[in-house]
């Protein structure tokens, strides 16, 4: 989740991307959420690599974490040093083979990277929305990305691939509409948020809902609540990283001193990389935004799908083969959420596979280029491919 | 005699076992290793594959290949399946590190219509000769650990197997003792004293009627 801070610029990149735009749910046929409420015009922003198969069976959808974007490899043009947060994994020859697979990912409902969020223009007001926003789920980004599919022509979904909240976009995708997917890989995933995710979710939001500047949510055009977004973002790094990547990314070194400061301005390495974080994040991020999106994730539970009692119950909707893979340092999404998981597929029936990479890298384990993920996901998607053809 | 059931990269107990598996039958294999014997059968005999694997790099070279495998402990694993949900359950090699044999094979039993269990046979005639005339804890081809490194805790003989299936309940459906080294991919079938003679002895039981 900690998208953009480790790129992999040795292997071959796909080159450049577009990002693209698709509006649809124009009003008076606006998309009913789960609340109940009606959102129209919507708009997702979407990028695509590779080439589509004449049988367009070769489709991989990316879904992106938290923070992420439609922006999951190449460059933007030629002088675009950045590309996308994924690109270690998505290209020609890689994990997600650009040669082969043709790659679509887009950027969530609610987020502000393109697609319609808070941060979007209420076609009621000519104002952006702010927390006249509906409240949305994972369902109904799940339920958008259908309609951009839907749009492309695109009937059957090679795979599915994401990690954390994308992760959750990859599960609720299998049940809902599982006649769509041969095969998902949800990634440092979990069913449902613990007390401890819904916790620090909840810190962050009060950061940003305490500071001055948010305005309960109408900041647009004026000073926005940066210091309270950038504190959310500081929380989040600290769950995304684990005890022992802090240990060896910081220990007690202190920031361009020899000796404490004997003061509040920061001496430690770990206060000054959460610091750059933070005040980063602010510069390409919406505080509306990461409410909304936070709280979707929060309130999402797969077990709840339908009305569903359990997780097996729930999965014997899926037909998907998966493979599920957890981080053994990731104490955001815990290996025993991925081997409930597993567990729940089992008893389903379900054709699922398993492995937990040791990684010292905690959660975001899964964004860090990664020999062992980028060969599993490979062997993964060449098997799959094989038996559909 | 020397034989090869298959011209293939498989060992030669993997390969007896390959042939007692009919085509397109769904079989989990348990400790599976790397998949060498579930990525054969996949290949040659069509069969719908599940691995259970603990080792994390062992697990990995399984799903890179294609097969589907679950890292994890296979007392935790095995519970999960229904009943029957599988035409065969394969243990090779494994039921002498066990620590609780019997519920393991209950278990097999519970969620495989026919079970296969291998084991390197502790009566053969290598291990007795160690024993007896140098009177320290054998280490054969076979069994190459000391006493305090060995992963083998379960001391088995062919003798042993077949009074356990005895007073345990079960049928044997197929057995088979061979001489062969670990590596070996030849390998021959014992049918004079084997609990002498052979180096593994190989299973296939099922419930009783």
């Amino acid at each position: 989740m900690s998208e953009y801070i480790t790129h992999d610029l040795t292997g071959e990149t796909i080159g450049q991307v577009e990002k693209k735009f698709f509006t649809f749910a124009e009003p008076p046929h606006e998309m009913v959420l789960d609340s109940g409420a009606r959102l129209g015009p919507i708009t997702l922003a979407y990028e695509t690599c590779g080439t589509l198969s004449a049988e367009k069976d070769n489709v991989i959808l990316v879904l992106h974490a938290l923070t992420g974007d439609s922006h999951a490899a190449g460059v933007y043009g030629p002088n675009d040093t950045k590309p996308g947060w994924w690109d270690n994994m998505i290209g020609p020859g890689k994990g997600i083979d650009t040669d082969r697979y043709f790659v679509i990912c887009s950027n969530v409902l609610g987020g502000c990277m393109g697609t319609t969020g808070p941060s979007s223009m209420n076609p009621k007001t000519g104002k952006p929305y702010g927390m006249d926003f509906p409240f949305i789920t994972i369902a109904d980004m799940v339920r958008a990305q259908k309609a951009l599919l839907d749009h492309l022509g695109i009937e059957k979904l090679l795979s599915l691939i994401g990690g954390s909240m994308g992760g959750m976009q990859v599960l609720q995708w299998a049940v809902q509409y599982p006649e769509m997917v041969y095969s998902a890989i949800p990634l440092a995933t979990t069913m449902r948020h613990s007390a401890l995710a819904i916790a620090f979710n909840e810190v962050a939001r009060q950061a940003i809902t305490a500071d001055p500047h948010w305005n309960n949510g109408r900041y647009y055009g004026g000073q926005k609540p940066d210091l309270g977004l950038s504190v959310a973002r500081m929380i989040g790094h600290i769950t995304y990283l684990s005890d022992e990547a802090m240990r060896s990314k910081f220990g007690r070194r202190l920031q361009d001193k020899d000796d404490f400061s004997y003061n509040f301005e920061g001496d430690f390495q770990v206060e000054s990389y959460l610091r750059y974080q933070g005040a980063k994040f602010v510069e390409r991020f919406d505080a509306n935004s990461f409410l909304y999106i936070t709280k979707a994730a929060d309130y999402f539970d797969l077990s709840s799908f339908h009305d569903e009692s359990s997780g097996v119950k729930v999965f014997s909707r899926a037909m998907a083969r998966f493979l599920v893979v957890s981080f053994t340092s990731d104490w955001l999404y815990p290996t025993y959420q991925s081997r409930e998981m597993v567990k729940a597929m089992k008893k389903s029936g379900l054709n699922v596979s398993f492995c937990e990479i040791e990684a010292e890298w905690g959660h975001d384990a899964f964004l860090v280029p990664n020999e062992r993920l980028t060969n599993l996901v490979k062997g993964f998607l060449d098997s799959v491919y094989q038996n559909i053809r | 005699m020397s034989t090869r059931i298959y011209d293939s990269p498989l060992r030669y107990d993997l390969q007896i076992i390959a042939s007692w598996i009919q085509p397109g039958s769904k079989v989990i294999g348990l400790g599976c290793g790397e998949g060498d014997l579930l990525d054969f059968l996949k290949r040659h005999k069509q069969i719908h594959e599940t691995g259970i694997e603990i080792m994390e790099e062992r697990v990995a070279v399984c799903i890179e290949k294609g097969l589907s495998a679950i890292q994890g402990d296979i007392f935790e694993e095995i519970t999960d399946y229904p009943d029957d949900a599988f035409d065969y359950v394969i243990l090779s090699q494994t039921l002498q590190q066990v620590y609780e044999p019997l519920e393991l094979i209950r278990s097999m039993m519970r969620i495989g219509k026919k079970v296969i269990v291998s084991f390197p046979n502790f009566g053969h005639w290598h291990v007795r000769l160690q024993v007896l005339t140098c009177g320290h804890a054998p280490v054969t081809p076979q069994l190459p650990y000391q006493w305090y490194d060995t992963p083998n805790i379960r001391v088995i003989s062919i003798k042993d197997f077949r009074k356990f299936a005895d007073q345990v309940g079960f049928r044997i459906l197929r057995e088979v003792a061979i001489n062969t080294d670990n590596y070996e991919r030849t390998g021959s079938n014992v049918r004079f004293l084997p609990n002498l003679m052979a180096t593994y002895g190989i299973y296939m039981i099922g419930r009783k009627k």
